[in-house]
């Protein structure tokens, strides 16, 4: 594999060919922030926080660092002015729909994000998308999955999988930057599983 | 739906998992709604994950997870039928199947849609029943032509 060359935040880096900007970075010892993105999984870009900007033949664009492969020679500047006040808004609107997500909370601190600038829109969930893929692309066992799109979009278990699979894995769990997760996996057991009537149980 | 009709459809597309919205959307225009059965066996024969059908499934609109009426009426409620009336139509249509946009009567007769744009606003107001379209309605012949579905 070639060895391709990058600066980033002034530093110069190599990285192998096929490589994003984010494991780059990383690989170098910087910190950029990113909520749906896990090293056992395949790059998704679903929460945008990780975006930088990159200079390449003299112009300048912003990128989603965690899908943007790694080109000869490019500039990558992963903290200005302009993708704080982005990373921001995009803090504040997650928010609006998880405010008291701790991960949140941390980056809203460090980014100076106001958690009621947005009227809250309660839904728990930000699409990270970590869980789904979680368990199709690391367990393959395609408990659960997103339904429906655009704002009624929304996690879902399959119960007659989870029923079977869930109880003795639950390693998604604490992936879930909300808690979200637990919440509808308590609603589906609740709501669709057959009860355990074993002595031992009934009195529960 | 009968499952041998089902097999048919996968079969014509060599069983491939990439033909899975071009099944469903088949099944959807043979049974007018997509049953649990029907996307659970579509998934085993395709050998797709269920959940990945449910997402395809709830994401188009062209798909229907509930049953439909006989005779689907979808209004048009762009920028120019609405200039020349579509409120009113609709709420004739309302008012004559007594259902509202995305339900469908308990008789099953008909399913009530409204829709942006069918792409020909010289018609307008629009209506289009099991895809045939009604251009220029009025108020009194929209009745008329719902009288002529059973």
């Amino acid at each position: 594999m070639s060895e391709i060359q990058l600066e980033i935040d002034g530093k110069q880096v190599k990285a192998k060919e096929g490589d994003t900007v984010l494991t780059a970075a990383e690989k170098a010892g910087m910190k950029i922030p990113k909520l749906c993105h896990n090293e056992k999984l395949i790059p998704y870009g679903g929460c945008r926080l990780c975006i930088v900007e990159v200079e390449s033949r003299g112009a300048s664009k912003l990128v989603v660092s965690c899908v943007y492969p790694v080109e000869e020679n490019i500039v990558v500047k992963t903290r200005s002015e302009k993708i704080n006040r982005i990373r921001k808004t995009i803090l504040e609107l997650l928010l609006a729909h998880a405010p008291a997500s701790p991960s949140l909370q941390d980056l809203a601190h460090e980014y100076g994000a106001d958690k009621n600038r947005f009227e809250k829109e309660a839904s728990f969930c930000v699409h990270c998308g970590l869980c789904v893929r979680y368990c199709a692309e690391v367990k393959q066992l395609n408990a659960l999955g997103f339904i429906n799109r655009g704002v009624n979009k929304e996690i879902c278990f399959i119960p007659h999988i989870a029923e079977k699979e869930c109880s003795s894995c639950m390693e998604c769990f604490p992936l879930c930057p909300t808690s979200y997760l637990q919440a509808a996996y308590v609603l589906v057991k609740g709501l669709t599983f057959t009860p355990d009537l074993t002595p031992l149980n009934i009195n529960k | 739906m009968e499952i041998e009709k089902i097999d048919q459809i996968i079969d014509k597309h060599q069983s491939d998992a990439s033909s899975l919205i071009q099944v469903l959307l088949e099944i959807q225009s043979e049974n007018h709604w997509l049953p649990k059965e029907v996307l659970e066996h579509v998934s085993d024969r395709l050998q797709v994950p269920i959940t990945r059908t449910m997402h395809i499934a709830s994401f188009y609109k062209a798909f229907s997870l509930v049953p439909k009426g006989r005779n689907e009426v979808h209004i048009c409620m762009g920028t120019a039928c609405h200039v020349r009336g579509a409120k009113r139509i609709l709420e004739t249509v309302e008012d004559f199947t007594g259902i509202k946009p995305g339900e469908t009567d308990v008789d099953m007769k008909f399913s009530l849609e409204t829709v942006n744009c069918l792409g020909c606003c010289a018609l307008g107001p629009v209506v289009e029943i099991n895809g045939k379209t009604h251009g220029k309605l009025t108020v009194s012949e929209t009745s008329e032509v719902l009288k002529s579905y059973e």
